[in-house]
């Protein structure tokens, strides 16, 4: 049994119709699972269906075997999880340092240590901890998203979409820094529009379409099998 | 030279001083409006009568001290009574949020809906203050009323205007000074203050960072009370206590959120003074003033005066207008209505 399993999980927002179907998701310690697919696949809709921020008529989501399906959102994040949103992710009006002070709210303790290997992954936030984050550049931003997600020590990363809307140089960067984290024993789960990319620095790889799983494999399996290639990684 | 300083101490004496004092009421008055739109997302008109039913609860207990014989000596017994005032306050407004305004966030109304809910609020505590202290107008300020008499000033320096600065006007400034530092502080440095601010900025990333939407709303409305009573009591030391012109302040005190930036407490304090000194500046007379600069031994015949003290409220309404149309997130950014 893997760490986390979205496990054939059915369900939409709210009375809507389902978006997922049957999705299982899963993602082991240390390792990085990317899920890729068209546009309104569901990609996103299945992390947050791991979250918890929509109600799942079918499935299971279990977290180190626990059952965590119906778990709030904010005590999946007490539980170990880390969640980065795609939009609106860090708090614009407050400077970098307070963003990641607010990352590790729910923590009693020190969080100093963190805060230095947060520090240590991402130098530039350092040097800007004085700064608004409202203030810095796209890539700096998602920096500061992913610092105050992993405040919390978390168990597993959930990223939605960390490279949107930044330069191809700045998301190499990002994935680096990525890898990095899972070397620490994260669990990494993410959504990603660049496919390609995203499939080059995966263990894992979920291809879902209309929700559900079409080509479930290692990232580098699925960029060697030609129906992938073609359909969904352009040739 | 003379006729310089003459000048100054007129403006001073008549623009000036009375400005500081009212836009320390106003800037305290303004903090808790925008203390409350930022983390409750409704403009709460019941605001005005909030510092209403403060100032009354006060007054209410200056009495009750005065009647055991307890005076502060040279300064108004008022400032003992406060404390009692704040709780009570305090008390009243966390009741109001539980039986009314508690219902509107759980069905997540919109904010036009809630704020015409406060304006109910606002009748009912307007109705309350009426009945328990009222209509009518009290004078509540006792202890040394002058810190400097305009005679004594006269005497000192040998102009022919003098500066008056009365007690209530210099503990108003004070104490405005004192709560203003308190509350940045707090915003800035503490953990609550931050995870306040963090709410505001983004209410659902400072869900996902664990932070209690209860207890952050519940801290907001007891130092919006707190700012009300003080507002209130220190407004009705400087002026008198009336129920209605509690009512009529909402105007300005609105402006001056709305002018500063509404959501930012820096914004709430600078747009507190430039209401103040507007209203003041435009309904100065400058008779006097200009007499002193212009050739010697010649007035002017009119007042000089841009507008009746009757229009001062118009001077808020066309300040509000102004920045709406040119800068509707106000002069420190912020956010729009």
């Amino acid at each position: 049994m893997s760490y986390l399993v979205g496990d054939k999980m059915t369900g939409g927002y709210g009375r809507g119709a389902d978006i997922l179907h049957e999705c299982t998701i899963a993602v082991e310690k240390g390792e990085i699972a990317v899920i890729v697919g068209p546009n309104g696949a569901g990609k996103s809709t299945a992390m947050k269906a791991i979250f918890g921020m929509l109600n799942l008529r079918e499935g299971a989501v279990m977290l180190d075997g626990k059952d965590i399906t119906t778990m709030s959102p904010q005590d999946k994040v007490k539980a170990g999880m880390g969640f980065v949103p795609q939009t609106s992710n860090v708090f614009t009006g407050m400077t970098v340092q307070e963003n990641l002070e607010m990352g590790a709210y729910i923590r009693d303790d020190d969080f100093s240590g963190t805060m230095e290997q947060v520090f240590d992954l991402f130098p530039i936030l350092k040097e800007k901890r004085k700064q608004p984050a409202g203030e810095l550049s796209g890539g700096q931003r998602q920096q500061v998203a992913v610092g105050r997600a992993l405040m919390t020590q978390p168990k597993v990363l959930m990223l939605d979409e960390p490279t949107a809307g930044v330069s191809p140089i700045v998301m190499d960067e990002l994935f680096d820094r990525i890898i990095e984290v899972a070397k620490t024993g994260i669990a990494i789960l993410m959504v990603e529009q660049n496919a390609r990319q995203a499939l080059n620095i995966a263990d894992k790889g979920y291809v879902l379409v209309q929700g559900r799983n079409r080509f479930t494999d290692t990232g580098a399996a699925l960029l060697a099998n030609p129906e992938v290639r073609k359909s969904f990684l352009g040739g | 030279m003379t006729d310089i300083l003459n000048a100054l101490a007129l403006m001073a004496n008549y623009v000036f001083v009375p400005g500081l004092a009212y836009g320390s009421q106003l800037a305290l008055g303004a903090l808790g409006v925008t203390l409350i739109y930022s983390i409750l997302r409704f403009s709460n008109f019941a605001h005005g009568d909030t510092m209403a039913f403060g100032a009354m609860l006060t007054i209410l207990a200056t009495w009750w001290l005065q009647s055991m014989g307890i005076s502060a000596g040279p300064l108004p017994t008022a400032l003992l009574a406060l404390p009692i005032g704040i709780v009570g306050t305090v008390l009243f407004v966390l009741a109001t949020d539980r039986i009314v305004f508690r219902y509107y966030r759980k069905v997540k109304a919109a904010s036009i809906v809630t704020m015409m809910a406060s304006v109910g609020v606002m009748f009912v505590m307007n109705g309350l203050v009426r009945v328990i202290i009222g209509p009518g107008e009290q004078r509540f300020a006792d202890g040394e009323r002058f810190i400097i008499k305009a005679r004594e000033f006269k005497e000192m320096t040998g102009l022919a205007e003098g500066i008056s600065i009365r007690t209530t006007q210099a503990i108003t400034v004070i104490v405005a000074l004192i709560v203003v530092a308190l509350l940045f502080w707090f915003l800035q440095k503490s953990r609550t203050g931050k995870a306040m601010r963090a709410y505001a900025d983004n209410e659902d990333l400072a869900l996902l960072s664990g932070i209690n939407p209860d207890k952050v709303v519940l801290v907001a409305w007891i130092i919006a009370a707190t700012l009300a009573t003080i507002a209130g009591t220190l407004y009705g030391l400087d002026k008198s206590f009336k129920p209605f012109t509690y009512f009529q302040l909402l105007l300005p005190i609105f402006a001056a959120a709305i002018v500063g930036g509404i959501g930012n407490p820096l914004g709430a304090v600078a747009g507190g003074f430039i209401i103040a000194f507007s209203e003041m500046g435009f309904t100065y007379a400058y008779k006097r003033f200009i007499g002193y600069l212009g050739p010697d031994g010649w007035v002017p015949e009119g007042l000089m005066q841009l507008l009746s003290t009757d229009y001062k409220f118009a001077v808020s309404f066309v300040i509000l207008v102004l920045v709406l149309l040119v800068r509707p997130t106000g002069i420190f950014r912020g956010k729009v209505l």
